[in-house]
Order: C-alpha cells, then sequence, then structure tokens
C-alpha cells in the first residue's frame, strides 16, 4: 500500500481497524486522541504513523478519560477530532461523552466490542456494549451509533460518523465487534468525488450578535476557539448565551429536550438498515455487525429450502430504527435477534415489534452465531 | 470457486501474519478474499488460528466451518482441528512439532522450524515456508505471493522472508 497521500483511492487487502483509520483520515479528521487496548489497537497505530506524515496530529493520551477530554478540546478549537477504545475504556470514557453532548461536540468515538464485563477476554468478539452506547452516560440524551458488518463498512461507515457528528453536534460512535476490526478483507476506497463530507454549521453573524446555543433548526451554528467569537461553554444546564442556569426549570427543559429532539426529529434523515427478502418474509431476522453475514447466509439456505426468510439488518443502532421493525412485525410471523451478548437490542426490537413473538439467539465467547445455527432457529420458527 | 484454508498453531508461530499474506496475495491475483483470526491475550505460546476464504465471487459469512486446507503448526492445532478437514482436504504440518498424523489424510510433511533454524538461522521463518508450500497447492502465483510479502512484512525482513517462502515453494509436492 503506497501511503502519504490522504486518500488512497483503490483496491486494498485491510484490516477493519485500518480501513476504520483511514475512514477518519478521508473523512478529515484532523486530530486523533486514544489510549491502546486491543481489539483497537491498530486504530491508534495506524494512525500514530499516518496523521504525522500528512500534517495532523496524533496524540497518545495516559488513559481513556484524557483522551476523549483532548477530543472535545480539540473538535471545539476547529479539528475533526475522534478517539478509539474498547469496552474498558469506554467505561471510562462515559462521563465526558456526557459533556460532548451537553456542549454538542461534534466527535467520533469508535468502540470495538471485545468480550465483558470488566477486562472480560480481551482478544474475542462482542456485542455487549450496545446499552452502554445509549445509556453509558447519565442523564437523557440521544446519541448515534453505526454498526459495520465489513472491513467496507468500517471505512465507509466512520466517514459516515463524522458527517452525521458535524450536522448534530452530537457525539457519534462507531459500534463495532472484535471480529469486523481484525478481520482483514477487500476494500475498495472510492475517488475523492464519491465520498461526501460534512462540515459543522458556522455563524454568519459577527462575534457581538453570536449567541452560541440558540439553535438554527434545532442545532447551533458552532464557532471555534480561536475564531475570534468569546463564547462559555459548559456541563452545566446552560440558555443560549452559553452560561450556567442551573435553577431554571425552564431552561432545563428547554436545553435537554432539545438535544432529544434534534436527533429524534431527524431520525429519518440518520436511521440505516440493509432489507433483504422482507416483501413476503414469515420469519424475519434482525441482526447487526459480523452476525448479520451470518444471518443472511442463513436467510438465503432458507430461501433455497422454500421458506420464507428474510433480512433486516441495522446499519443504525442507535437512533433505534423502530419504524423499520414494526414494519416487518405488521407482516411477518415471527423475528430472530441474534446478538453476541446476554440480551441487550432485542429488547428494542420487542418494544417496536408489540404483538409479533420475538425469538433472542444468544452466543457469546471467541465465534459468532454460524449459518446453521441461525438457519436451525428459522426452521424451528417458519 | 471457493477455497478455505485454516492455518493453526501457537502464538508466536505466524500463523495470523501467514494468513494476511494469503489473503493479500489472494487479492492481488483478482479474487476476493477474507482472512480472520482468532488468538489468545498471552503474546506468545497460546493457541492461535488465521481462516482464510478466497473466492470469484462475494464472500458472505467469514469464519472457515469445513475447510479444504489445514495448515497445523503443533500438534495440538492438529488434534484440535483434523475433524473439520474435508475429506478430500490437504493437510499441511510442519514435522518438527507435528509427529501424529492421522493415516489417511492427504498430507504434506514439511520440517519447517528445522528448515528455518538452519537455513535462516531463525524458527520465525517457519511460516513463510508453509505459506511458499500452501500457496503453491491453493494455486496462487508466486508474484501476488512475493508482492503481499514486500506490502505486509517490514523492509528489512522482506526479502529473508521471500527467500524462505520460495523454498517452501520449491520444496517436492
Amino acid at each position: 500500500m503506497s501511503k502519504k497521500g490522504v486518500l488512497l483511492t483503490g483496491a486494498h487487502f485491510m484490516n477493519g481497524d485500518i480501513a476504520c483509520a483511514e475512514g477518519a483520515i478521508v473523512a478529515g479528521c484532523r486530530f486523533f486522541a486514544g489510549y491502546p487496548i486491543t481489539p483497537a489497537t491498530e486504530i491508534a497505530e495506524h494512525l500514530s504513523e499516518r496523521m504525522p506524515e500528512i500534517g495532523r496530529i496524533y496524540i497518545q493520551m495516559e488513559d481513556e478519560i484524557a483522551s476523549i477530554a483532548a477530543v472535545i478540546g480539540a473538535s471545539y478549537a476547529g479539528l475533526k477530532a475522534m478517539t478509539a477504545t474498547s469496552g474498558p475504556g469506554f467505561s471510562l470514557m462515559q462521563e465526558n461523552i456526557g459533556l460532548a453532548i451537553m456542549t454538542e461536540t461534534p466527535c467520533v468515538i469508535v468502540d470495538i466490542m471485545r468480550g465483558g464485563p470488566s477486562t472480560g477476554q480481551p482478544t474475542m468478539p462482542g456485542q455487549q456494549d450496545v446499552m452502554q452506547a445509549r445509556w453509558g452516560s447519565h442523564g437523557d440524551y440521544e446519541i448515534i451509533a453505526l454498526a459495520p458488518s465489513s472491513v467496507q463498512e468500517m471505512f465507509d461507515l466512520t466517514i459516515d460518523a463524522f458527517n452525521l457528528a458535524e450536522t448534530y453536534r452530537v457525539p457519534t460512535l462507531l459500534l463495532a465487534d472484535e471480529i469486523v476490526a481484525h478481520m482483514w478483507e477487500k476494500i475498495v476506497i472510492p475517488t475523492a468525488e464519491k465520498i461526501r463530507i460534512v462540515n459543522r454549521k458556522k455563524p454568519n453573524v459577527s462575534p457581538e450578535e453570536y449567541l452560541p446555543f440558540m439553535p438554527d433548526d434545532l442545532v447551533p451554528p458552532m464557532a471555534c476557539f480561536g475564531e475570534g467569537y468569546r463564547f462559555h461553554a459548559t456541563g452545566l444546564t446552560h440558555d443560549e448565551h452559553g452560561y450556567p442556569k442551573t435553577s431554571s426549570s425552564e431552561v432545563q427543559e428547554r436545553l435537554v429536550k432539545r438535544l432529544c429532539e434534534k436527533i429524534r426529529r431527524n431520525e429519518d434523515k440518520i436511521m440505516r438498515v440493509e432489507e433483504v427478502m422482507l416483501d413476503d418474509a414469515d420469519v424475519v431476522v434482525v441482526a447487526y455487525g459480523i452476525v448479520a453475514r451470518a444471518a443472511l447466509s442463513a436467510v438465503r439456505k432458507a430461501r433455497e429450502m422454500g421458506i420464507k426468510a428474510g433480512l433486516l439488518r441495522l446499519i443504525t443502532l442507535w437512533p433505534f430504527p423502530q419504524n423499520h421493525v414494526a414494519k416487518i412485525a405488521g407482516s411477518a410471523k415471527r423475528i430472530i435477534v441474534p446478538e453476541m451478548n446476554c440480551g441487550q437490542l432485542v429488547r428494542e426490537v420487542e418494544r417496536a415489534a408489540k404483538e409479533t413473538s420475538v425469538v433472542f439467539l444468544s452466543k457469546l465467547g471467541e465465534e459468532p452465531h454460524t449459518p446453521m445455527e441461525i438457519l436451525e432457529a428459522i426452521r424451528r420458527n417458519s | 470457486m471457493k477455497t478455505e484454508v485454516r492455518i493453526s498453531g501457537l502464538g508466536g508461530q505466524g500463523v495470523v501474519s501467514a494468513g494476511q499474506i494469503l489473503g493479500r496475495a489472494a487479492v492481488y491475483d483478482g479474487k476476493n478474499a477474507v482472512q480472520t483470526q482468532s488468538y489468545g491475550a498471552e503474546a506468545r505460546g497460546s493457541a492461535a488460528k488465521s481462516e482464510v476464504i478466497i473466492s470469484d465471487n462475494k464472500i458472505g459469512f467469514p469464519a472457515v466451518r469445513k475447510c479444504d486446507v489445514l495448515v497445523a503448526m503443533s500438534q495440538e492445532a492438529l488434534d484440535k482441528y483434523v475433524k473439520d478437514l474435508r475429506k478430500n482436504g490437504v493437510l499441511i504440518v510442519d514435522s518438527t512439532y507435528v509427529k501424529k498424523i492421522p493415516k489417511t489424510k492427504i498430507c504434506k510433511k514439511i520440517p519447517a522450524t528445522e528448515e528455518a533454524e538452519k537455513i535462516f538461522k531463525a524458527k520465525m521463518y517457519a511460516n513463510m515456508l508453509i505459506l511458499g508450500a500452501l500457496t503453491k497447492i491453493i494455486g496462487i502465483s508466486e508474484k501476488a505471493v512475493e508482492r503481499a510479502i514486500e506490502d505486509t512484512l517490514a523492509k528489512k525482513v522482506v526479502n529473508t522472508n521471500k527467500k524462505a517462502c520460495r523454498r517452501g515453494r520449491d520444496l517436492p509436492q
């Protein structure tokens, strides 16, 4: 692979972590701060080499708390910024993820899920951080999380994550599993004109007139430190001027509801799913990440056997694509949810599916569900 | 055409790098390839495996269930995975470590570690001897393999690895 450029257009054999790092570079990431942890280390390792060679910043911090703090600072200084970690580091980041939510800081956080709880199984896959991704920090908020199923998507969705973070001024998560991150696969990096890059909305008023948290279509335009706009940003509840309003119920209502509404009202623009053979499906598998690939093989085999099976692959996990699930629940008899955890996203599926019965397939440890295991579940439930 | 390969052994023997080079070489030969791996949290000595699926078509599920070629670089790996080898599949073993081999299997015995120590003064080239033999058997071009070695490994070790790989390729079939 010849390096040095920003965009390495062409076919490559890469692992998911490296593809994520290259996606970040293409998206315009100018600052990476992180602390190495299996299975996300290769992202930091690759960027430690690539960022300096293209004049951007890589910094290894003392821990994950400092990493996310540095990312928030860099973003406020005007740079697109990212960090990457795994479960234990993701836990440490939660408080500052809340700060990023409250200060509406565009940034990307990559969590490569390994087996937990605690330090668990560092080199083994999991999908156990799905609920932590949604609810890990305290308070009410909405967050965006994307789940790649291939090395190609590690590249593509990292770019999307930056675009979403910049559009909605929200920390955006790339929630991948260890297999997708460590898997080596053919990927094609497109030419520049085929890649869409979004940058944060800037104020079009003078510094004197600027109100840092006055929304324009729910999202406030963002001036950055050093651009001449003097303002205050805080994790405390604040008004449109950015100053703390810790006793006003009205300001609390207005701010926190807007932080949720800016995502909720744009769900249709944010949410992405892949629908495979759903039109006449009696049994639908809802899956994401590496498990979705086993599910796709299983659904194809089921069709060969004459079973009307389909796949709803979730690309966006948060906000949860409940309308897509509700739609299939209206026509399918059964929904099967295989996950590499003890039952997390299945709860959201059940909530959206209402009366339609949902079957959960749990798997932990080294291997994801095999296509045969999912096929067997499809047969039993058809 | 789809070929499923499992390379197994112990952490430190280079089964993961061998798999990565194989997958990359297959892509350079114009095929689709996916490589997955499994290893312990320890730097060396725990069971390690690397799986490569090479196909003319798009690859769905990336893990190998039944393999067409099984490489075993430790006795433990052979004992564990020989059941997954297809009926007419090819078994390649590092005969320095693997002594007990089921009689019915099509087997290529390569004293890879011994040869690597003798010729290149380091055990770590054993995986390249194996890779040479393996790529010849499954029809990956020498040009693609050498380019994949160049693009995967550090510059200072490329030449020795290429030599070791060529040596493995030239072993009598």
